[in-house]
């Protein structure tokens, strides 16, 4: 009777293992321990044991039932987990294709290099300024402390706008340094400021842009010198280039609105390379503004920031900045 | 200024080789831009004397010549050259010698002869373009003399970029000087001899504008030779200060100008009429310059007449009539001052100038007129012949040199470096300037060469140059700290440049100048501001719209074949020329599909509610009202004014059919504009109380006429301002089954909360019976 019972187990556990569908699962279950189940059926026949066989068998039915419920929950686990694999293997992903997205845009070279020279200055607490771009001549030449006979004002040289008087001609500015004075006038020192902008000269050919930027800088306080101007530009130009031992030197030259005046060259890979112009503010330029120069004392310079997107990024045709191309854009992303 | 360094070696010879003596230069201010040698390299070149020349026996156009080169025996060459001469001084390149491009001479046999060397051409050498035949030396030039010696061709051509303030460095004198106090070299004395008069004729001077020419002196020389040849030494000066020979007396004036800087200028005597006076024009006058240009003179120019009228354009150009020509006896020389005031601008304003404007408008020197005019003398006697007569010299009232006064403490703080008294003034007079100290102060005259010393600032200039910019030390500067502000209700423009990155717009830079066209086109402006000399005519009127430039921009890429282009611009516009009708503006442009194609998206073009939200994420957190307006540029249908705080504050909207058709675009691209000032300033933020209390969600459809505007109805539901609603927001339009023909449906989600209670069925539905309410005043239903 107990090899019966055994038999029984076996053709249970046989059958669960090879039942592949979780409602076949459920009829096993019901032909071995359901009600009418063949284990439950053998319970039955207990009551017609001896009672010195009753203990021993009923404890090896239970048994079996015990080992063919245990069988049937892993079995239907192992069921579970079939099906569970078998959905997450119909659900995978090719997971190579693009994510779904669209692009960032990006910013104008001269931008990125106008955003990165206000950072650097703002280091050093310069703020930024800015002023209109039709300027009277006061603003651009006169406070300058550019004569009237300069060549730079020639309509050969600088845009001249309908509306001009003889006594108060108008112009494009041809430079950023009438900011300069537009904010001297607005405020009184310490000054600190850098100024870029859009500035406009009659000259276009490969090298040379109708429009382009410039970036002014202007430092005025009790006691600047040439010397602050020098150790300012030069760590300026060190830090932009991200060069520690770059070579910069400072030429005397002439401009009407500083004195001492210089170029500043810095050395390339093929020799000196000019990048920009600065001095000490002109004595009338701060008397024109209303700044005692006895007291105060200042230093500007001024650089091309189409130039320096040039030797930052590379970049050997000034026009491509003005022509737009995404093909040229782009790369700056 | 073009000068040869062997001149300037004659007037001073400082130990610097060529290369330093550039660096020097430049670095004092007088930048060297070009230091070229005079001839190329070569080697082993000597002067020889053609002793026979015979027909080569096997080819016509050979000679068999024998040339001695100052050796035992004359070495037998096969030449060429056309114009080979016994007798003749011609360059003989050696064997071994190197010619320029590296062409070796060897022995050689030529059809047979042997030939032991190469008789030169002065192409060959690369000393001029003249390859006709062999350079013939002059019959004097020793044998065996290396021709680079011989012709001095181990010269240097510097060019000087001078800055407009160094007129005293137009001149050999000038440049010398300057190299004299960098280096402390000795600078030659100039030595002028007076020419002593051996007749007495001279011409009247008159100075009639003494101010603009407060110095003229004359002088007449008799029986010149002008057919002479000028001297090979003064030509080759000439030539490698890039100034073209001519005939000896305008070369010997051209040579004084270039070494002392002293414009001069011959008349024919027999051309002029009486006396001479430097006066202003009169109207009416017109006189014909050198080069052949008629001119209508002006009143404020200044000429040299004599009796008759204008012989020249004082310190310009002389007159054609008077010039000096062929078969001309007696000369008239000039030598004077003009003031710069006078002469500058005015040979911009005829449109050609001269050696001698160029100099007079910077500042010539004063005092060096009758010493240049004797030099000049000299030369003219030395060369051409003839007999001086007496210097005629009148002068009048002399630019004024006045002390500038220099403190050594100002010289510390103007450079930052400290400078003795005594350093100062020996860098001050190695300058040959007049310099007196008392105290703290020393007081220099500026000499007769210097029009740029008037006040502290020159004279420091001077210092720091003199002393060297290379010698201020560099040491991070000591300065008061001020931290910038960063005021909380600003947004810079990198903020809002960096959102339209985000959002997928590439910057742009268009030109602010533009077509006249797209101003009436895309702004409807017919009175743009217009330039006087735009560089060219679609340059010509400043923008009013930055839509101009966007939409080139847009052509230039669908021309390059991009299928998707959005661009944007930050930039000033122009309303007028004041200086506060300049804003700037903040545009931007889409075209194509809103994704860029790709498998996972839809291939949709984008429409105006795609950059509707871009002009929302640029205004948020704030809220802006879009008005249907007309714009010359916009798709009437569909544009809209931005309005902020009831201004109107830009536009939003797709070009207009004509404009894409015109420009062939294929699909409507749509751009906004907007004043970048109500984009930078944001409200300032002050954090509220989070209810603690669960939100409720209604969602409300709404039937209305199809025209009635979705913003509309929206407002006039905010406008129960019910304390519970925290929220409302569009979120579904439906027209179709269930809504009447010319009806539309909108959907709205309605959030309810309260800060302090949970909120019960009864608030929540008296609420939304309110809205309702709202809903039916503007003439919605709500949808059964």
């Amino acid at each position: 009777m107990t090899d019966n019972v055994q038999a029984i187990l076996e053709q249970g556990l046989a059958q669960l293992a090879a039942t592949h569908d979780p409602q076949e699962l459920e009829n096993v279950k019901a032909h071995y321990v359901g009600k009418q189940g063949t284990i439950n059926a053998l319970l039955k026949q207990l009551a017609t044991l001896p009672p010195e066989e009753k203990k021993t068998f009923g404890a090896t039915v239970n048994q079996a039932k015990q080992a063919f419920e245990a069988a049937l929950n892993a079995r239907r686990e192992a069921l579970a987990a079939e099906k569970l694999a078998a959905q997450l293997a119909a659900e995978a992903l090719d997971i190579t294709l693009p994510g779904r997205s669209n692009p960032q845009g990006g910013l104008h070279p001269v931008t990125l290099v106008q955003q990165r020279i206000e950072t650097l200055f703002a280091s050093l607490g310069f703020e930024v300024a800015d002023g209109p771009e039709i300027e009277t001549d006061f603003h651009n030449f006169e406070a300058l402390n550019i004569p009237k006979d300069h060549p730079a004002r020639a309509m050969q040289d600088t845009f001249y706008v309908e509306g001009s008087t003889p006594e108060a001609p108008l112009v494009l500015r041809t430079h950023t340094s009438p900011i300069q004075v537009r904010y001297m006038l607005d405020n009184a020192p310490p000054i600190k400021i850098v100024a870029p902008g859009r500035v406009y000269r009659v000259d276009s050919d490969a090298t040379h842009s109708p429009m382009f930027h410039q970036m002014e800088g202007l430092w005025v306080d009790e006691n600047v010198s040439f010397a602050d101007l020098k150790s300012v530009l030069i760590d300026f130009l060190r830090k932009f280039f991200e060069q520690d031992d770059l070579q910069v030197r400072f030429r005397p030259s002439f401009f009407p609105f500083t004195e001492p005046s210089a170029e500043i060259d810095v050395l390339g890979k093929r020799g000196w390379l000019e990048v920009g112009g600065c001095g000490m503010v002109h004595p009338n330029v701060l008397k024109n503004v209303g700044i005692d120069s006895e007291k105060h004392t200042g230093f500007a310079f001024g650089i091309g920031l189409d130039r320096f997107a040039m030797l930052y990024y590379g970049v050997n045709d000034l026009r491509l900045f003005f022509e737009n191309d995404l093909g040229f854009l782009e790369q700056f992303r | 200024m073009q000068f040869s360094e062997q001149w300037l070696r004659t007037w001073v010879n400082p130990a610097l080789d060529s290369e330093a003596l550039a660096h020097l230069l430049t670095m004092a201010g007088l930048e060297v831009e070009e230091n070229d040698p005079a001839a190329p390299a070569f080697t082993q070149v000597i002067v020889a004397e053609v002793l026979t020349v015979q027909k080569h026996p096997d080819a016509d156009r050979l000679n068999v010549c024998t040339v001695n080169v100052g050796e035992a025996a004359p070495l037998q060459i096969v030449c060429g050259a056309p114009n080979v001469v016994a007798g003749a001084k011609v360059p003989c390149a050696r064997v071994g010698a190197l010619l320029p491009g590296d062409f070796a001479i060897k022995q050689a046999k030529v059809r047979g002869i042997e030939s032991a060397g190469m008789l030169c051409s002065a192409k060959e050498l690369g000393i001029s373009d003249e390859a006709s035949g062999l350079l013939i030396l002059p019959a004097d030039a020793p044998v065996g003399q290396s021709i680079r010696d011989y012709l001095k061709l181990d010269d240097r051509l510097f060019t000087l970029k001078l800055t407009p303030n160094r007129a005293d460095c137009l001149s050999i004198r000038g440049i010398a000087r300057e190299v004299a106090a960098l280096t402390g070299a000795e600078l030659k004395p100039v030595e002028i001899k007076t020419v002593p008069a051996t007749h007495g004729d001279t011409r009247a001077v008159t100075l009639a504008a003494s101010d603009a020419c407060p110095r003229y002196a004359g002088r007449i020389v008799r029986n010149v030779n002008q057919a002479v040849a000028t001297p090979d030494w003064m030509k080759q000066r000439l030539e490698r200060s890039g100034v073209r020979a001519i005939s000896a007396i305008v070369d010997i004036t051209n040579y004084v100008l270039l070494e002392l800087g002293q414009p001069m200028h011959a008349f024919d005597l027999a051309k002029l009429n009486g006396g001479i006076s430097a006066r202003f024009a009169k109207t009416g006058e017109t006189i014909k310059l050198l080069n052949d240009k008629e001119l209508a003179l002006e009143a404020d120019m200044l000429v040299i007449a004599d009796e008759a009228g204008p012989v020249a354009l004082a310190g310009i150009m002389g007159g054609a009539e008077s010039a000096v020509e062929a078969g001309c006896k007696d000369i008239f020389l000039e030598s004077a001052f003009f003031a710069p005031a006078v002469i500058a601008g005015k040979a911009r304003r005829i449109g050609f100038g001269s050696d001698s404007s160029h100099r007079f408008e910077r500042g010539v020197d004063f005092a060096n007129c009758v010493a240049a005019l004797e030099r000049a003398t000299q030369l003219v006697l030395d060369i051409c012949g003839g007999e001086a007569g007496p210097i005629n010299e009148a002068s009048a009232k002399l630019p004024a040199r006045k002390p500038v006064a220099l403190r050594v403490s100002r010289v510390a703080k103007v450079l930052g470096v400290q400078l003795s008294a005594d350093e100062i003034l020996d860098l001050l007079r190695g300058l040959g300037l007049p310099c007196e100290i008392a105290g703290d102060v020393i007081t220099v005259t500026p000499p007769s060469f210097r029009f740029d010393l008037e006040i502290e600032e020159d004279l420091i200039e001077e210092v720091a140059r003199l002393f060297g910019y290379d010698n201020v030390p560099v040491q991070p500067s000591e300065t008061r700290l001020f931290m910038l502000p960063q005021p909380g209700h600003r947004r810079g423009k990198a903020v809002l440049r960096d959102l339209m990155v985000s959002r997928d717009y590439q910057e742009a830079v268009t030109y602010a100048f533009v077509e006249e066209q797209w101003e009436a086109d895309y702004a409807g402006n017919s009175t743009p501001v217009r330039l006087i000399n735009p560089i060219a005519s679609q340059m010509s009127v400043m923008r009013s719209t930055l839509f101009g430039g966007l939409l080139n921009a847009l052509q230039h890429n669908i021309n390059r074949k991009h299928e998707r282009v959005r661009l944007f611009e930050i930039g000033r516009i122009f309303n007028s020329t004041a200086a506060d009708q300049q804003p700037e503006k903040i545009a931007g442009l889409a075209w194509g599909s809103r994704f860029e194609e790709q498998w996972g998206a839809s291939k949709d073009k984008i429409d105006f509610f795609d950059i509707k939200g871009d002009v929302e994420a640029l205004l948020a957190p704030r809220v802006a009202e879009y008005r249907r307006a007309s714009h010359p540029a916009l798709h009437p249908g569909r544009s809209a004014e931005v309005v902020l705080d009831g201004k109107v504050i830009g536009v939003v909207g797709e070009l207009h059919p004509r404009w894409v058709q015109a420009n062939d675009l294929g699909s409507a691209p749509v751009l906004f504009e907007l004043e970048l000032a109500a984009l930078t300033t944001i409200a300032t933020i002050s954090a509220q109380p989070v209810s603690k209390f669960q939100p409720v969600r209604r969602d409300l459809a709404l039937v209305a006429d199809e025209t009635l505007p979705a913003e509309t109805l929206l407002r006039a539901l905010s406008s129960l301002n019910h304390p519970l609603v925290t929220g409302i927001k569009l979120f579904d339009v439906y027209r179709g089954k269930g809504v009447a023909e010319g009806r539309k449906s909108l959907a709205f989600k309605v959030l309810l909360q309260d800060t302090q209670k949970t909120l019960t069925e009864e608030d929540v539905d008296a609420a939304i019976a309110g809205l309702i309410r709202k809903a039916e005043e503007c003439g919605a239903t709500l949808r059964v």
